[in-house]
């Protein structure tokens, strides 16, 4: 056991399969991706609406709509210094946290999500469209020939993958031959989380060095990008400290590519194996806005953590001071006390009032992008490749950990 | 009938915006506000219903009796 300074005594290594999903949840056991919704919904029939687990130093997660939406909206008993659960965190001083704004409680929160808020608003994000259905086209192309029923593709890693990169690249005014890189990234913070500390630790001190040379870049040469808007920004009439604006880049770089990736890569794994959803889509294209909002309900891809402040009752739960509590949104999306058929994927659902981006303060600040990108990327491959199946049910691969998708797609055009 | 917003629970999720821009707008911020005195023209009552049913922090109101 190590003791990582913020009150948790750690087991190094990873935890061993759950065999237990009420008593001893574990969101990094590759089973729980890989079957999310069916782990949910035999909780939910046998009457937990908030599992447990000893792991991490204990940590709870409520399954249920109102619940997850109680957490989130109670900043004062759960805090966002940590979002995400490992055992080996490094707590950044508070209030600004590692990553403004994620990282943040109020009151400094809003200061640093007002700052970002602008440039990702819907009108500014809107012109991004044209670039974004160029870049997956030029992804498209760059598959090659094809043979209808015969050629295969993996459509998370030749497609879905890319996109977010590029595009959150071009925003931050960042080398696009970097993308290798910051996949690299992404995967220390998000899925490198049953590591010993300073295997972590050394993940986000590259990632820092490599932020930092952009940075520097940008001082000597600004340029109209993101990156030049945070060091120029003002913040109660001073400019930002260097560790805010590096840790906002660090938040734009992590938060979007896993997260769209995974969003563009379930949408397409239910279109592989839902030939009838497909075929409507394709024919009824008006039906793109409520199918899009439903791949995000019923595959949303991010569920959130908070740290608990002090000891209380959360609903019959004795929540200790540092326990861990998941915000599965994912799950909330599913809960059929809110949702009809919540179960099933519905395309032309009118009603969603599905928690994907997050809610209360912290709701997703790059929504609008995320969306863009996905409809866009959706609408270009059906145009490419109306026809397509799972190559082999078996061979998709879904990610490990607070971010829910495929990481491995392989279809076969049709 | 008549739509209000709470801005004190609008978290600028923008599905009001995207589903009934004739009714709401957004601001630089990306929060939402409602276009005018709220009320609703009769054919664009389902679209406010819909905007009512999507948000997803229940920010959004409708008085059916006003207007
Ligand atoms: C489908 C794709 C995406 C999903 C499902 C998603 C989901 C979420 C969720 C659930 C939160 C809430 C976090 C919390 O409560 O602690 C969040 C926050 C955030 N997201 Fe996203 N996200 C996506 C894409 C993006 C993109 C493309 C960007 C920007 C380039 C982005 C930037 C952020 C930022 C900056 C925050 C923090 C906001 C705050 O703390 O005030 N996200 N996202
Ligand atoms: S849908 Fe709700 S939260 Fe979103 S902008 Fe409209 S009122 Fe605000």
């Amino acid at each position: 056991m190590t003791s990582t300074g913020d009150g948790h005594a750690q087991p190094a290594g990873i935890y061993g399969p759950v065999e237990d999903w009420a008593n001893d949840i574990d969101h990094v056991d590759p089973a729980y991706n890989r079957r999310a919704p069916e782990i949910w919904a035999e909780l939910r029939a046998a009457g937990c609406p908030v599992a447990h687990t000893d792991r991490y130093g204990g940590m709870w997660a409520p399954l249920t709509h109102e619940l997850v939406r109680e957490v989130a909206y109670d900043t004062e008993r759960f805090t966002s210094r940590a979002v995400v659960v490992s055992t080996s965190t490094i707590l950044a001083e508070a209030p600004i946290g590692g990553a403004p704004p994620i990282t943040s409680d109020p009151p400094f929160h809003q200061l640093a999500r007002r700052l970002l808020l602008p440039p990702f608003a819907p009108k500014q994000i809107e012109p991004w469209e044209a670039e974004v259905r160029v870049l997956c086209r030029q992804l498209l192309d760059a598959i090659g020939e094809v043979v209808p029923g015969e050629t295969v593709i993996d459509a998370a890693v030749q497609y879905a993958q890319d996109i977010p990169v590029v595009v959150i690249a071009r925003m931050l005014g960042f080398p696009l031959e970097d993308s290798e890189l910051f996949r690299g990234f992404v995967h220390d913070a998000l899925e490198s989380v049953n590591v010993e500390p300073a295997v972590r630790e050394a993940g986000f001190q590259r990632l820092d060095a490599y932020i930092d040379g952009q940075i520097a870049d940008h001082v000597t040469t600004p340029r109209d990008d993101l990156t030049s808007y945070l060091l120029d920004v003002e913040l109660d009439g001073q400019k930002l400290s260097p560790e805010h604006v590096r840790g906002s880049v660090v938040l734009l770089l992590i938060a979007g590519i896993d997260t769209t990736w995974s969003a563009i890569g379930s949408s397409l794994w239910h279109l592989a194996h839902h030939p009838e959803d497909r075929r409507r889509l394709v024919a009824e294209p008006e039906l793109m806005p409520t199918a899009i909002e439903e791949f995000l309900r019923a595959y949303a891809p991010v569920t959130m953590a908070r740290l608990v402040t002090k000891d209380h009752d959360f609903h019959g739960c004795s929540m200790k001071t540092d326990d861990w509590v998941l915000l599965p949104f994912p799950a909330a999306n599913r809960d059929p006390e809110l949702f009809d058929r919540a179960d099933e994927v519905v395309i032309d659902r009118a009603e969603n009032r599905h928690a994907a981006f997050g809610l209360g303060i912290h709701r997703c600040l790059g929504s609008n992008l995320a969306r863009l990108e996905l409809r866009v990327a959706v609408e270009e491959f059906l145009a490419r490749f109306p026809e397509f199946e799972l190559a082999d049910p078996d061979a998709v691969v879904w990610s490990t950990g607070q971010i829910r998708g495929p990481r491995r797609l392989p279809v076969r055009i049709g | 009938m008549i739509v209000r917003l709470d801005s004190e629970k609008c978290q600028g999720h923008n599905r009001c915006y995207a589903l009934a821009p004739e009714l709401f707008d957004v601001d630089d911020l990306g929060q939402a506000l409602v276009i005018g005195d709220g009320s609703v023209p009769l054919d664009l009552e389902d679209k406010a219903r819909l905007a009512e049913a999507n948000c997803p922090e229940f920010a959004i109101t409708i008085d059916d009796a006003a207007g």
